[in-house]
């Protein structure tokens, strides 16, 4: 393989669309088994992933992106994630979220369906997900001097 | 012949007819991109699906791995959906349709290419075994309770953006039917989105699931040997049924791309007809108000005449 530009190729799609595409030098993603970082030249590797943060660092900089489960194929420094559930998180909507938790709670305690709780299980554990990994961008870019191009 | 009146009343609601029309040929054309983006944006997930599945089958070994099939935990279920039935003895057919009509012969092409099916499926397995349906959408729902024919369950009213929810329920009463042997086989027969102007219907075969072949021989050529986490099997029963679901997913955005298309067109010649139709009547009010002032003179003239 070639040793030139040693640099990730970071595609996250979901069944709606594209989330993410771009360049990267590292991903830290959930993997089933825990998390998984991936530098390039690593081996071709296809994984589960759990619901959870996903990481892409570039230079420095550093995009984080909430996964609600899926998987995640490395071949030839090219990642692609295929995501349940994807959405970056500088654009999670807490509140709504912190609504969708509670409103699946409270729906879970009345369910007595061993099928419905295992959807809204599901819908609890995402919406957790969601608000942690924005809780997570939330402190670091309280932390740094916010980079030049967060000004949107 | 009409009286100038009469015609008069019809220009006037064939002019209202086109008003609607023409409004509904606005509102589908606009509709019609923003379908055709959906399909487009569905479109990497489901290839990159397939591709991944595609390399996994031609690993070709994550199925032994799995265990015996006569395990009956869920794991073990969702590696079934790839092994085909020795007979099939009944036939499913998942129909996608509209749920409304104002565009052409777009559902009932549809509901007559589900029957062809059925008709080639029972010349090739026997021409008494059962049919299954279920239905997505209003008019092929309708048309199936018309005839009489056993209908597993309907989806109807999913709306220009079917949520992913309402898919995995479709996917879920599909592949149950297909691990408890009460189908054996699984079709979907959709109005395919060839282009504004052309929509086909279209059979693909659902369950049991198979790998893409066309990439499957290109991967096989790399022969990439992969790690699997945590296992290939369990990465196989993870992808098996969201690869259910985009197979289902895709057809129907594209049915929705189909319908609005479908019904641009519809409108369009209706309005087309409608706008001949009043130039036509135009005609003919002109003409008949003509004559009726003719023989007004007529009339005032013999009148003087005979005074």
């Amino acid at each position: 393989m070639a040793q030139r530009d040693a640099t990730l190729r970071v595609e996250v799609v979901t069944a709606t669309g594209s989330t993410f595409s771009g360049d990267a030098d590292e991903v830290i993603a959930p993997g089933g088994d825990g998390q998984l970082g991936i530098l390039p030249h690593h081996a071709p590797l296809l994984t589960t992933l759990k619901i959870g943060a996903l990481h892409i660092k570039r230079r420095g900089t550093e995009e984080t992106l909430f996964i609600g489960g899926g998987f995640m194929e490395v071949y030839q420094d090219m990642v692609t994630i295929l995501a349940d559930d994807a959405e970056r998180a500088d654009s999670i909507d807490e509140a709504r979220a912190e609504e969708a938790r509670r409103h699946a709670q409270t729906l879970l305690e009345q369910q007595t369906s061993d099928v419905d709780r295992a959807a809204l299980v599901g819908e609890v554990e995402r919406a957790l997900g969601r608000i942690r990994v924005a809780e997570i961008h939330r402190q670091r870019s309280g932390r740094r001097a916010p980079p030049p191009t967060s000004e949107i | 012949m009409a009286t100038a009146r009469e015609i008069r009343r019809r220009i006037r609601s064939v002019k209202n007819v086109a008003q609607i029309t023409r409004a509904l040929q606005l509102v589908a054309s606009s509709k019609v991109r923003r379908a055709q983006e959906r399909v487009e944006a569905a479109r990497p997930y489901s290839d990159q699906l397939r591709r991944v599945l595609a390399r996994l089958a031609s690993a070709g070994d994550a199925v032994d791995e799995g265990g015996a099939f006569g395990d009956t935990d869920r794991e073990d279920a969702d590696l079934r959906l790839l092994t085909p039935h020795a007979e099939v003895r009944s036939i499913g057919i998942l129909l996608v349709t509209p749920d409304r009509g104002l565009a052409g012969a777009i559902s009932s092409n549809t509901n007559r290419r589900a029957l062809q099916q059925v008709t080639e499926l029972r010349r090739a397995a026997g021409s008494d075994i059962p049919v299954q349906f279920v239905a997505v959408g209003r008019r092929g729902r309708d048309f199936l309770t018309r005839n009489r024919l056993p209908l597993l369950a309907e989806f109807t009213n999913l709306g220009d953006i079917p949520s992913i929810a309402t898919i995995r329920a479709i996917a879920r009463v599909v592949s149950d039917a297909y691990l408890t042997g009460s189908v054996d086989t699984w079709y979907l027969v959709y109005p395919r989105f060839v282009s504004t102007l052309t929509q086909t219907p279209t059979v693909i075969p659902l369950l049991p699931v198979q790998p893409p072949a066309d990439i499957a021989a290109e991967v096989a050529e790399a022969d990439i040997d992969y790690i699997y986490e945590p296992s290939a099997a369990a990465i196989y029963s993870a992808l098996l049924p969201r690869y259910l679901e985009t197979t289902i997913y895709q057809p129907i955005l594209e049915s929705v791309a189909s319908f609005y298309a479908a019904q641009f067109v519809a409108m369009k010649n209706a309005t087309d007809n409608a706008t001949d139709l009043v130039s036509d009547l135009t005609l003919t009010y002109n003409k008949a108000r003509q004559a009726s002032i003719t023989t007004q003179i007529l009339e005032v003239v013999a009148g003087a005449g005979a005074s």
